[in-house]
């Protein structure tokens, strides 16, 4: 491990742009700006939230963290290391380390392969040999499932058992990053308390850094240090997570706190345009 | 962080509704299918062995005879035993069928994944080329291949194999780009996978059952191919045994023999809805969310 005082994650004015198709022969393609000067800093150990509404840039920003997609320009670092520039097949080195979870646990397992062969995926992919079968039965124990699902398939498991099998699967290769996409947004509200403790727990017994990605400030809340808010591709605030639930400073952050459900609102007659409209936090209720 | 009041102990919700993970159930389609390709493939086998008749003699018997204790199917025009060419056919059949969807698999579906795969240009000069194929009849494609190489079986289902490219590559290529919007697929580039491991582990398993239902129906197709062609003169030779060739030697005595045409034409309707029932079966039997149902 390099200098433990390089940060984890390192975002150097990063932008991307997308080309739309062609709508005229004589004119240039029009371009969407997904991301736009970003530059943040999540350090060793951190656990970082990044906050937006669709279309906001925060799944752009996180498939460029991850190496899954290169920044038109700027740079990406990893540990101190370049991740943008690199092809591919040159970033072994970031799979071993930076680790994802993703949003739909329907999708983001294969439905043609055995939990044990998804679990191992990591460890096969990245060339590390010899049999995995115990290393499978304790990252399923660590997540909370019997080490039994190793022989079934995902269609067999609910929604919130699929998430925990994909952190089983993030945890394999032992990263020192856990970078995660809207990991609670598609289950049952009943199910996400309990995939966010797990999520907490592992990061705090492994001491790993986190990435939380979600449009859900009250998710974030309970797992993120520091938190990220972004709109139409730039991030307009950063802060501590209490602080910035206390004295939002963007306009667009407190439109977002106010729109966090809240009986008394509800109560009180407040309506979905209100809270969109940006109804002040501090309304009578 | 504060643990979230209310959440249950982890890892209890709905751990029992996962079923038992026990063999996987053999369904009707698989059975029935499996049942009438074995069939041909036995009367194939056994027509190395043994046949009733030394194949394609001419015996000095009554020409057009009915099924009976001396000749089980009958004998046709030329005074041959029926049932020694059954059996001689299937040989014919299944070799067709092997070599034509061999081809077109072993072809369309690496074209097929690698224009899902590839970026733009690539995939585009895939499919146009493909489409260009796709324009030539494959029957054209065969006679201008006998033209070449000359009349026989292998060159003519080796025609038909590469007019049937154009097919699987489609198919392919439409199922792998379903398969390349997955998050899975993501979460296996995240893991580190190559390229063609992820067409090897993800890619292919899920285009399985597609291509599997693809290569029953080109079975089929081919059996038929190899009757027209044997119709043209182009295919199998006079003097071999096809069931296409039975068929179409058959059409002139449709009235006054009408077995000689009902017995070859019944074998091959029948292994053709065998091969597809199997197609069917297998493609079930692979996909493990049908398993047990």
């Amino acid at each position: 491990m390099a200098d433990p005082d390089t940060p984890a994650i390192e975002l150097r004015e990063v932008y991307r742009d997308f080309r739309r198709p062609r709508t005229s022969l004589r004119e240039a393609p029009p371009v969407v700006r997904a991301v736009r000067d970003v530059s943040l800093t999540v350090g060793r150990g951190e656990r970082f939230g990044i906050v937006g509404e669709s279309g906001s840039g925060k799944s752009t920003l996180l498939r460029l963290i991850c190496g899954l997609d290169r920044p038109t320009s700027g740079e990406v670092l990893v540990e101190g290391r370049s991740v943008g520039d690199q092809p591919h097949r040159r970033l072994g080195w970031l799979r071993e380390r930076l680790q994802l979870v993703f949003q739909d646990p329907m999708s983001s397992l294969d439905p043609r392969m055995r939990v044990r062969d998804i679990v191992a995926e990591p460890l096969v992919a990245q060339g590390i040999g010899g049999d995995h079968t115990r290393r499978v039965r304790e990252l399923l124990e660590r997540v909370g499932l019997d080490p039994e699902a190793a022989d079934r398939y995902p269609h067999q498991f609910s929604g919130g058992q699929r998430q925990r099998i994909s952190v089983a699967r993030a945890l394999a290769p032992d990263p020192d990053i856990l970078v995660a996409d809207e990991p609670v947004s598609a289950l049952d509200v009943s199910v996400r308390a309990q995939v966010l403790n797990l999520v907490d727990e592992v990061v705090e017994g492994l001491d790993l850094t986190l990435v939380f990605v979600s449009h859900d400030l009250s998710v974030v809340r309970h797992v993120c240090d520091r938190i990220a808010v972004m709109q139409a591709g730039e991030v307009v605030e950063v802060g501590e997570t209490e602080q910035l639930f206390a004295e939002p400073q963007h306009a667009y952050t407190r439109s977002l706190l106010a729109a966090i459900p809240d009986l008394h609102a509800a109560l009180a007659g407040r309506t979905a345009q209100d809270l969109a409209r940006g109804a002040s936090p501090d309304a009578p209720d | 962080m504060s643990e979230i009041q209310g959440a249950p102990a982890q890892g209890l919700e709905g751990q029992a509704a996962a079923g038992g993970s026990s063999g996987r159930r053999l369904n009707p389609s698989l059975l029935i299918g499996g049942g009438i390709v074995a069939v041909v493939v036995v009367l194939a086998l056994v027509s190395y062995v043994w046949t009733p008749y030394t194949p394609m003699r001419v015996l000095a018997v009554e020409p057009y005879q009915t099924p009976n204790a001396e000749h089980w199917l009958g004998t046709d025009r030329l005074r041959r035993d029926v049932f020694t060419q059954i059996l001689v056919g299937a040989r014919t059949t299944l070799y067709v069928g092997f070599v034509a969807v061999g081809v077109a698999a072993l072809v369309g579906v690496p074209l097929g994944i690698l224009a899902a795969m590839s970026p733009g240009w690539l995939g585009q000069l895939v499919m146009r080329s493909n489409d260009v194929l796709l324009a030539f009849p494959a029957l054209l494609l065969a006679i201008m291949f006998a033209a070449l190489y000359g009349g026989s079986t292998r060159v003519a289902m080796i025609a038909i194999g590469i007019a049937t490219i154009p097919a699987f590559a489609r198919i392919t290529r439409s199922g792998a780009l379903g398969v390349m919007k997955t998050e899975y697929v993501v979460a296996a580039r995240a893991a580190g996978r190559s390229p063609l491991g992820i067409a090897v582990r993800h890619v292919i398993p899920n285009v399985a059952g597609l291509i599997i239902v693809q290569a029953s129906v080109s079975f089929a197709i081919a059996i038929l191919a190899e009757a027209a062609l044997a119709y043209l003169g182009l295919g199998t030779p006079t003097g071999q045994a096809s069931w296409g060739r039975m068929l179409y030697e058959a059409q002139t005595t449709l009235r006054s023999a009408p077995h000689l045409a009902l017995i070859p034409g019944g074998a091959i309707a029948l292994s053709v809805l065998g091969f597809n029932l199997f197609g069917d079966g297998l493609r079930d039997w692979l996909d493990p969310k049908l398993e047990g149902r």
